[in-house]
């Protein structure tokens, strides 16, 4: 109570200080308020959130119900209804290792079960192998499509990238010239022309009678296109690291190998954790285009499903869905990068400048 | 060769280049067991490059030169043995800043030597208290003055257990009011008659604790002999022009 009165004192005493400011600010606040209105009246008070077809859409505003009806759809694509409990299961299993990044005790050990990651879900999802109803990986779709994709492009292409930043290093030439060869080539290719390589051109260079699935050649284009960026965002911490750490560590007689794990890697890498989960969310973000080689993710599914004659016109809440989904994912991505730059800044004078 | 087994470093006509600049022009130096040595001389005279090629961060590219016992060859034959019996000290500290300072001093030996874990961190810390700073052992190096960070990197040194300690202008980076504290750690350490190399300017720690004094200019040893005859009886023209402008600050 008392701290509330002092709160609107302190409102007061600014207004009275500096009245232009408190009168730009009511401004602002009006005009906000005056704009947001009528999307909030659409979005909520005109809305129509009950109903199980096109003819509850009566309010004037957003038909919120087109969403509800293909809720599932927009999560799982074409995945058979009576085996959702596979991707949930290995949702809750992604969920669970994800839960793992934040016990800091773990120290790399929750980088392994992120590579491990991939395979688990493709052996529930697939299923053949575990004595399951196989389902084939082109009925995969919606927000589970996304999230196989980015996530197999984040668990391969950080260890990827090191390695090819290491290489671009690497004093024998073969393997530097390969490693740029490598970052450039795929660096200078947009990401639409590797997955059209992937989907159209690349069974034509298979031996005859060898088919590799789509979703697989899919994936591995976009690992190594995102490994390139990511190469080079490791090579700028890297390169931030001062001779003397190298020095210091052989001066200790560290092995070349011991000096890039111990001392320079952890370094270099805890100083691009911005630009590393940057390349994540950019990788998240692009999986959207797997649209134009015939696979449904996320908003591929969204725009499936606006397409048909029954929901034709309700196309924007769809979108609008689509891209609350992708925003909660990419703000956690970056909030998750945030704690880690403070759980692993070198002192509490370091870690308050984070915020 | 004339071997002598209680030098500590045997330096016979030492050359090194960078491309087409001779850095290291014909340098004889003999240092032997327990024997302190402060090295001095103008910027640029080759000091640091001198003390980088005993424990092999240099590889010099002519001459002979026996550290430890171990010939040093000129593509860094030997440096693995010589680095075992070397520790280094540097101007910039050089610290890991990701790693605690106990880590920082454990880092080694449980990599290198791979003592048991109880065993290195028992000795880093009585290295801590030596130093004079257990205190600080589980701060980041961040988190020290540079004074501090500086003890911690002879103590790092140390836990390697040393036979030779190279320094290379270890006070150069300080404030002035920390240099005692970090000379106070050094003077302890060649009373406990540890082999001692240091390049450093500061000439009252070397009439105290030095056994020589070598003097350089232009990748040559102009001059070297015990502190008194250095300071007070100085032979070359050079010497003298560099003591004039070295004292005139102290
Ligand atoms: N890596 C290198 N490449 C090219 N030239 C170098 C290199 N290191 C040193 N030099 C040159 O060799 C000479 C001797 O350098 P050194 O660092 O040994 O001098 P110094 O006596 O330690 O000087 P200071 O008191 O400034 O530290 C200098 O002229 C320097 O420019
Ligand atoms: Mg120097």
């Amino acid at each position: 109570m008392r701290a509330k009165r002092r709160a609107r004192d302190e409102w007061i005493h600014w207004a009275r200080k500096k009245p232009t400011q408190a009168l730009t600010s009511l401004v602002g606040l009006f005009l906000i308020v005056y704009l947001l209105l009528p999307v909030w009246h659409w979005a909520v008070t005109d809305a129509n959130f009950l109903g199980s077809d096109r003819s509850a859409c009566v309010g004037g505003g957003a038909c919120w119900v087109f969403v509800r009806e293909r809720f599932h759809q927009f999560l799982f694509g074409f995945y058979p209804a009576d085996a959702y409990w596979r991707p949930l299961l290995t949702v809750a299993i992604g969920a669970l290792s994800i839960g793992l990044l934040f016990v800091s005790r773990l120290g790399v050990l929750r980088l392994l079960i992120f590579v491990a990651l991939p395979f688990i879900a493709w052996l529930i999802l697939e299923g053949s192998l575990l004595g399951l109803p196989p389902v084939a990986t082109d009925q995969w779709g919606g927000l589970l499509l996304t999230l196989i994709i980015s996530v197999t492009g984040i668990a391969v292409s950080l260890p990827l990238g090191i390695f090819l930043a290491l290489g671009r290093r690497s004093r024998l030439p073969l393997i530097r010239w390969l490693s740029v060869a490598f970052i450039e080539l795929w660096r200078g290719v947009p990401l639409i022309t590797v997955l059209f390589m992937a989907s159209v051109m690349l069974p034509f260079f298979m031996p005859l009678g060898v088919e590799v699935d789509k979703l697989l050649r899919v994936l591995i284009g976009v690992t190594l296109f995102t490994s390139a960026y990511m190469a080079e965002v490791v090579r700028g911490g890297l390169q931030s690291i001062a001779k003397g750490q190298y020095e210091a560590a052989a001066a200790l007689n560290l092995t070349s190998f011991q000096t890039m794990r111990l001392v320079i890697l952890p370094q270099a890498l805890r100083k691009v954790i911005p630009g590393i989960v940057n390349t994540f969310i950019g990788l998240f973000k692009d999986t959207s285009l797997v649209l134009i080689v015939g696979m449904f993710d996320l908003l591929g599914m969204v725009q499936t499903a606006s397409t048909d004659p029954e929901w034709l016109g309700y196309s924007l809440e769809g979108y609008i869905f689509a891209g609350a989904m992708f925003w909660i994912f990419c703000f956690a991505m970056s909030r998750y990068s945030l704690r880690l730059e403070r759980q692993l800044a070198y002192s509490s004078v370091e870690r308050k400048q984070l915020t | 060769m004339n071997e002598s087994p209680n030098l500590a470093i045997a330096c016979r006509g030492l050359e090194k280049w960078f491309d087409t600049f001779q850095a290291l022009r014909g340098i004889d130096l003999d240092v032997k067991s327990g024997e302190r040595i402060v090295i001095c001389g103008p910027s640029g005279s080759g000091k640091s490059t001198l003390i980088r090629c005993f424990n092999g961060l240099e590889h010099h590219d002519a001459g002979s030169l026996v550290v430890a016992g171990t010939q040093l060859g000129t593509h860094g034959e030997g440096v693995e043995a010589v680095r075992r019996d070397v520790g280094m000290v540097f101007q910039q500290f050089n610290l890991f800043p990701h790693l605690t300072i106990l880590e920082n001093l454990c880092l080694a030996p449980l990599w290198v030597q791979k003592r048991p874990k109880k065993d290195i961190e028992d000795q880093a810390m009585e290295y801590l208290r030596r130093v004079k700073i257990p205190e600080q052992a589980h701060k980041y190096p961040a988190q020290l003055s540079g004074g501090q960070q500086q003890r911690v990197a002879i103590a790092r040194a140390l836990c390697m257990n040393p036979r030779i300690m190279l320094f290379d202008e270890p006070t150069s980076a300080l404030d002035p009011e920390m240099i005692k504290e970090v000379l106070d750690v050094m003077s302890e350490l060649a009373a406990s008659g540890m082999t001692m190399v240091c390049v450093t300017h500061e000439m009252g720690f070397a009439r105290q604790v030095a056994d020589r004094v070598v003097f350089m200019d232009k990748g040559e040893i102009v001059e070297a002999a015990p502190p008194e005859e250095f300071f007070n009886r100085p032979q070359s023209e050079r010497t003298k022009l560099f003591l004039a402008q070295v004292l005139q600050h102290t």
